[in-house]
């Protein structure tokens, strides 16, 4: 279980507060207006940003001594998720050894982990040669490897046309079933929220909201989300 | 106890001396252990006699000899310094370092005494020039701050032959020294850290003269059969550079070194000096110097400030040249 | 070590003067140097032509030249009896003397420039191709290019090199000598080696000695304030081809390539037909010292790079420009004093001949992390920027960062970098002057010794032998780095 507890994040104006709960496998997203602060919310969960004041808990413990690197979870960022100078195999292999040197079972498992995300055989190619959508499929892949119980993405596939963004989706309820992994999701786009998402929070004015039901939160949407929606 | 570590760990890398034979270190000046230069001989010929070895560490020429001296001071492992002028000796002797020595007899043109320190060779400054580009040279400061010529100079804050020619102008002209050298400020292209590239860039064309020793045009003559290098006479007199060595009064081997200085002014040594470092001998050997060395300009008159008027000339008279220079 | 003998005392007139002329010469060589790149590179960068590739490993050539034979290359060609004048001379123009404050600029550019070239050609290089394809893709004219990707990116590194350029030139006393004209020329450098030569006033060398280090510690503040982020982001290494504009741009690039290849050639070239006719007659003693020297540059620069992308590192990863500052000092220090330090560091437990190489490797390492971290540097930050996250988000040690991370995305820059720290090593003389012994002569100081002994054309050919070992290495590293980076 992730804790945000009385979490206060600040930077010159800006400043969101959080405190609530996310219980293991679930998918929650987040929405709101451009500016309100969720990828910095997600950025602070990774820890690449450091609360004003509260904390931030996993099963019950304390995040804030511990490295980015080293907390229980996995984050795909809106771009840069792969090192262009490295192969696939590589990219995929620094998930499972951060030393690179692979078992033959780690080999296997990297090849597998790329034809469960559709780039079999792929594992010698550079990020340059890929798709922008294979691109996201090989970050997923990682993240499949890695199998750390949170996945936070920051909009990874908002540059996606729509049927490669559904495609996308599904991948990462695959990837996230077969982890066990709560998703946390920065998105913009209520759809991503009402296919994947069981529950969203409604980011705005300041506040990260307790995550309610996504079908609930859009049949009956607050000021803050009727204004978002427009 | 660090210390004595470090300095366990540093003998480490020290080439182990040998034990048997005893070791004569001279400190000298870089260019005096090259192989053309008269230490690789000079060692062999000692060596042969003395029963030791003769080892050379080095500087990169007088100045730097005497700063090194300086540097160590009492702890000096060199037992002699090979190659300080007479214009450092004054401030050499200051130090107390040096131990009195037994004089050599010489042939120098000027009584030489200094109770610390040999004469091995001298020279006269002079400027050289091409005999085929110039015609008439120049014979005095004044015709050559007449003329057009074109001259390159060392500066006396980094060179020996810089210096030198400092003391040489105020030798020859005492308080006129300004006044001369702001005449000659248009004749002097460029001024170089040493006299390598001085001379260097007169051979390459850049200039028609520059500022050597009267000895130069040996060189050529005899090493390249070359004649058409020649040094200007100037009437004024020339000034004069003796090369000298001392030994310490630290010296672990006095009895050894003092050998080696009557060695250094002995024929063997003294002949070879003539055609390594291409200056004159301090004593002219039994066979007399090399042919071509007769075709060389003999100055009129030989100038040469003492050890102590040197030291107390030197920054004043540097200091005008700077000043006549900068306008 | 020497600055621990100062004592208070005030600067002489002469040494006012000589702390004005050092910033004349040394912020003109640096301003005209850093101008005249910007053509060159841009030209390097966005054209193709037939033997590009040659001409930019060349670029290294006069900086590791030794300033000694570059001067004598120069005056070859700019001086009395040389193709300039010999054609002024033609149409009825008067002698243009190469001597005086436009001599040491015009030295202290042909240094430089490619120096500079290199380092914006980098800079061009590091801007993503696909802003490149982007900005052509909105059909933005050039001058629009120029403003959005490539003004910014100059903007980001200029300050940089002008800094470097400038430091280079604050202590290279050598230049400002031979073809300052006379003593007007006087450097803080000559200074200090008088004070400690001549004078042997250990304090007033440790003043001047200090007043230098501020000089550039100011410099170097300066230039980190100046330096912004550029704020590229990351691109995906790709292969893009990016045309370039047609037309007048086109015969501007022309020009500005011959040009710099004329300026930068000829006195090599010169170097290398004077030193051809002795290369029959090479003495002795000319392969053991080549030995020497050669061994001795390979392990400064290992020891330098190694250094230095410690510190890039360290100071990409730190607001602190306390890690900028340490790492630049060492451009103030020159090799004499240097060298003095540690001779009276180790003498207490060593004679300092037996480890003559050691402390040469020691000094010329120290002497060259400055370039190298300043050459590291912009491409640690922008790795960083990247980069860093997602290598933190991945906990990746610092071994698996260093080897899968840093080194094949700075391997560039590295052998670049190590390449040059190599051939300057090589070209060192200042301090095996002060400790070698019997026979430990490195290459220059053979050349010293020629030179001393009349043997000016074998000093030429071993001077060119000179020339053509540091540029092996150079070359060498060079092509170490960009195979690696394309591996």
């Amino acid at each position: 279980m992730l804790t945000l507890e009385n979490l206060v994040l600040t930077q010159d104006e800006f400043r969101l507060t959080a405190d609530w709960k996310v219980q293991a496998g679930e998918r929650v997203a987040l929405i709101g207006p451009s500016g309100a602060g969720k990828s910095t919310l997600l950025m602070a969960l990774a820890g690449f940003f450091a609360p004003a004041a509260g904390s931030i808990l996993w099963q019950g413990a304390d995040l804030a001594e511990v490295a980015p690197g080293d907390r229980p979870l996995t984050i795909l960022f809106q771009d840069q998720n792969l090192f262009p100078h490295l192969t696939l195999a590589q990219n995929l292999g620094l998930g499972l050894s951060p030393t690179l040197r692979l078992t033959q079972a780690q080999t296997t498992q990297i090849e597998t982990a790329l034809l469960r995300v559709g780039l079999a055989g792929m594992q010698a190619r550079k990020p340059g040669q890929l798709s922008g959508g294979q691109q996201g499929r090989a970050a997923l892949a990682r993240a499949l490897l890695r199998a750390r119980p949170v996945l936070l993405l920051d909009e990874p596939f908002a540059a996606l046309g729509p049927a490669l963004k559904a495609e996308m989706l599904e991948l990462l309820d695959e990837v996230a079933t077969a982890t066990g992994a709560a998703v946390l999701m920065v998105t913009h786009d209520p759809n991503d929220a009402k296919h994947f998402a069981d529950k969203t929070v409604l980011v705005a004015d300041g506040v990260a909201q307790a995550p309610v039901a996504t079908a609930e939160l859009f049949a009956d949407p607050p000021p803050a989300l009727h204004d978002y929606l427009g | 106890m660090t210390t004595k570590l470090l300095a366990a760990g540093l003998a480490i890398f020290a080439s182990p001396a040998l034990a048997d034979t005893p070791v004569l270190t001279v400190l000298t000046y870089d260019s005096f252990t090259s192989e053309w230069g008269p230490g690789p001989a000079i060692e062999k010929g000692f060596e042969a006699t003395c029963g030791c070895d003769v080892k050379f560490i080095t500087a990169g020429d007088g100045a730097a000899l005497l700063a090194r001296v300086k540097l160590e001071g009492a702890d000096s492992k060199a037992d002699l310094v090979v190659g300080l002028d007479t214009n450092l000796t004054a401030d050499a002797t200051a130090t107390g370092l040096f131990a009195p020595v037994t004089a050599q007899a010489n042939t120098l043109p000027v009584p030489f005494e200094d109770p610390n320190f040999i004469p091995f060779d001298w020279g006269y400054f002079a400027f050289v020039y091409d005999k085929t580009k110039v015609t008439t040279p120049p014979t005095s400061f004044e015709e050559l701050a007449a003329s057009n010529l074109k001259v390159v100079i060392e500066d006396p804050r980094s060179s020996t032959p810089g210096l030198g020619l400092v003391l040489w102008v105020k030798a020859a002209y005492g308080d006129k020294a300004p006044q001369i050298w702001a005449d000659l400020a248009d004749n002097i292209i460029t001024v170089t850290p040493g006299w390598s590239e001085a001379y260097g860039m007169f051979t390459e064309g850049q200039a028609d003269m520059v500022l050597s020793y009267t000895t130069s045009p040996a060189y050529h003559l005899i090493a390249e059969s070359d004649d058409t290098k020649a040094a200007a006479s100037f009437t004024e007199g020339h000034y004069m550079q003796v090369e000298v060595a001392g030994k310490l009064a630290t010296s672990k081997q006095p009895a050894l070194a003092d050998a080696f200085l009557a060695y250094l002014t002995a024929d063997a040594a003294q002949s070879t000096l003539i055609t390594t470092n291409w200056m004159y001998p301090a004593k002219t050997p039994a066979e007399g110097l090399p042919k071509g060395f007769e075709t060389l300009i003999q100055p009129a008159k030989s100038l040469l400030m003492t050890a102590a008027d040197a030291e107390a000339a030197r920054a004043p008279a540097i200091a005008e040249w700077q000043a006549a220079l900068s306008k | 070590m020497v600055a621990a003998r100062a004592d208070s005392f005030a600067l002489a007139p002469a040494d006012l003067q000589a702390l004005r002329f050092t910033l004349l010469q040394a912020s003109l060589s640096a301003a005209v140097s850093s101008l005249l790149a910007i053509p060159v590179a841009r030209a390097l960068f966005r054209r193709r032509f037939p033997l590009r590739g040659a001409l930019i490993s060349l670029l290294a050539a006069p900086f590791v030249l030794p300033v000694v034979v570059a001067v004598m290359g120069l005056l070859t060609v700019f001086g009395r009896g040389g193709p300039i004048n010999t054609g002024l001379a033609w149409f009825g123009l008067p002698e243009v003397s190469i001597f005086g404050l436009h001599g040491i600029v015009l030295a202290n550019v042909f240094f430089n420039l490619p120096l500079a070239t290199r380092m914006l050609l980098h800079g061009w290089q590091a801007i993503p191709a696909e802003r490149f394809r982007l900005a052509q893709s909105l059909g933005l004219p050039p001058s629009a290019q120029f403003r959005h990707l490539e003004a910014p990116m100059l903007r980001a590194r200029l300050p940089g090199i002008f800094a470097v350029i400038l430091l280079i030139c604050l202590a290279s006393f050598a230049i400002a000598l031979m073809l300052g004209g006379g003593p007007k020329a006087s450097t803080l450098e000559l200074a200090i080696y008088q004070s400690l030569r001549f004078e042997f006033d250990l304090g007033r060398a440790a003043l001047l000695a200090a007043v230098q280090f501020a000089l550039c510690a100011a410099i170097t503040l300066a230039a980190a304030r100046l330096t912004l982020p550029q704020g590229f982001g990351a691109g995906l290494s790709r292969h893009l081809q990016i045309s370039a504009p047609n037309g007048w741009r086109r015969a501007l690039d022309i020009i500005a390539v011959i040009v710099a290849a004329v300026f930068l050639f000829a006195p090599l070239l010169a170097v290398v037909i004077k030193g051809l006719p002795g290369l029959t007659t090479l003495p002795n003693g000319l392969w053991p010292a080549a030995l020497r020297s050669v061994s001795v540059a390979i392990v400064s620069a290992v020891l330098a790079t190694s250094a230095a992308l410690i510190l890039a590192n360290g100071a990409a990863h730190s607001k602190s420009r306390m890690i900028e500052l340490a790492a630049m000092l060492p451009l103030a220090a020159s090799s004499l004093v240097l060298g003095t330090g540690l001779f009276l560091l180790v003498r207490p437990f060593i004679a300092p001949e037996n480890l003559a190489l050691a402390i040469t490797i020691l000094v010329n390492a120290t002497l060259t992390l400055p370039y190298l971290f300043r050459l590291l540097l912009p491409e640690a930050r922008q790795l960083q920027a990247d980069y860093g996250r997602l290598t933190e988000s991945l906990g990746l040690p610092r071994r698996t960062i260093l080897r899968f991370v840093t080194l094949p995305r700075l391997a560039r820059p590295l052998g670049y970098g190590a390449g040059l720290a190599a051939a300057l090593s090589m070209g060192d003389l200042g301090v095996i002057a002060l400790f070698a012994g019997d026979g430990g002569a490195t290459l220059p100081l053979f050349v010293q010794h020629l030179i001393g002994a009349y043997r000016l054309q074998q000093a030429a050919a071993a001077a060119l032998i000179l020339v053509a070992l540091s540029f092996v290495l150079f070359w060498a590293f060079d092509r170490l780095g960009s195979h690696y980076a394309d591996a």
